[in-house]
């Protein structure tokens, strides 16, 4: 069993194109390290120094993370996590 | 070229109205890989801005997953400047993360006519495309 990570495509040249990635850890912050371990680079695109990015959005099933513990959320096998790109914009 | 029916053109713009002064922003569906938009998805723009505008995370993440269920893409992926042209912003460029999407803007600055454009925005290079509007 692992954890199931859906992939954006924007994000795919990180997966060899693949849509769906597994990963291991106890939080999102070791399954990201874990996944970057695979896929060099995913990681980078999704956290910064202070944490998760701020125009990225990652659920834990259906919630985002932001409303659980961020990179501190536990995670367990069987789970979904689920990457989309923050769809904003303006004017500035 | 994005090719768009009439009705969801006019349906982007009622929303842009509504919502004027705030941004007002959505999604159209359209079966993956047709490049055809057939569903209206208005979004709530979480932002409640007249100069920025992002997508409702837990809204985004049950209309993505609704889209994927039925097999769609965002064909379209639509917001409205209100108080400036209808052309992408420079944080529209560094925030646009579909590059399959077609970027449409609606701006409501003028009351009576509204300008509707659509670009392609990959890697921070923007595309201006025509709009074929059909019955």
């Amino acid at each position: 069993m692992a954890i199931e990570v859906r992939i954006p495509t924007i994000l795919r040249t990180y997966t060899d194109g693949a849509k769906q990635v597994e990963g291991t850890g106890s939080t999102l912050g070791e399954l990201l390290a874990d996944l970057d371990r695979k896929h060099g680079g995913l990681r980078d695109r999704l956290v910064d120094d202070g944490g998760l990015r701020r125009f990225v959005n990652v659920y834990l099933n259906d919630e985002d993370v932001r409303f659980l513990a961020g990179l501190d959320t536990p995670v367990k096998d069987g789970d979904t996590v689920t990457v989309l790109p923050a769809v904003a914009g303006g004017v500035l | 070229m994005l090719t768009i029916p009439k009705d969801l053109r006019d349906k982007i713009v009622t929303h842009a109205r509504a919502d004027h002064p705030d941004e007002a922003c959505g999604v159209l569906a359209g079966p993956s890989g047709t490049d055809r938009p057939e569903r209206f998805i208005p979004m709530t723009n979480a932002a409640r801005s007249p100069t920025f505008y992002e997508f409702d995370s837990t809204e985004q993440f049950r209309v993505w997953k609704e889209m994927d269920e039925r097999d769609e893409e965002p064909v379209v992926i639509y917001h409205s400047h209100t108080a400036t042209e209808a052309y992408p912003s420079r944080t529209d460029i560094s925030y646009a993360n579909e590059p399959g999407a077609h970027y449409v803007l609606v701006s409501t600055r003028d009351p009576t006519i509204a300008e509707f454009r659509s670009y392609r925005i990959h890697e921070n290079e923007v595309t201006e495309e025509p709009v074929t509007v059909v019955e």
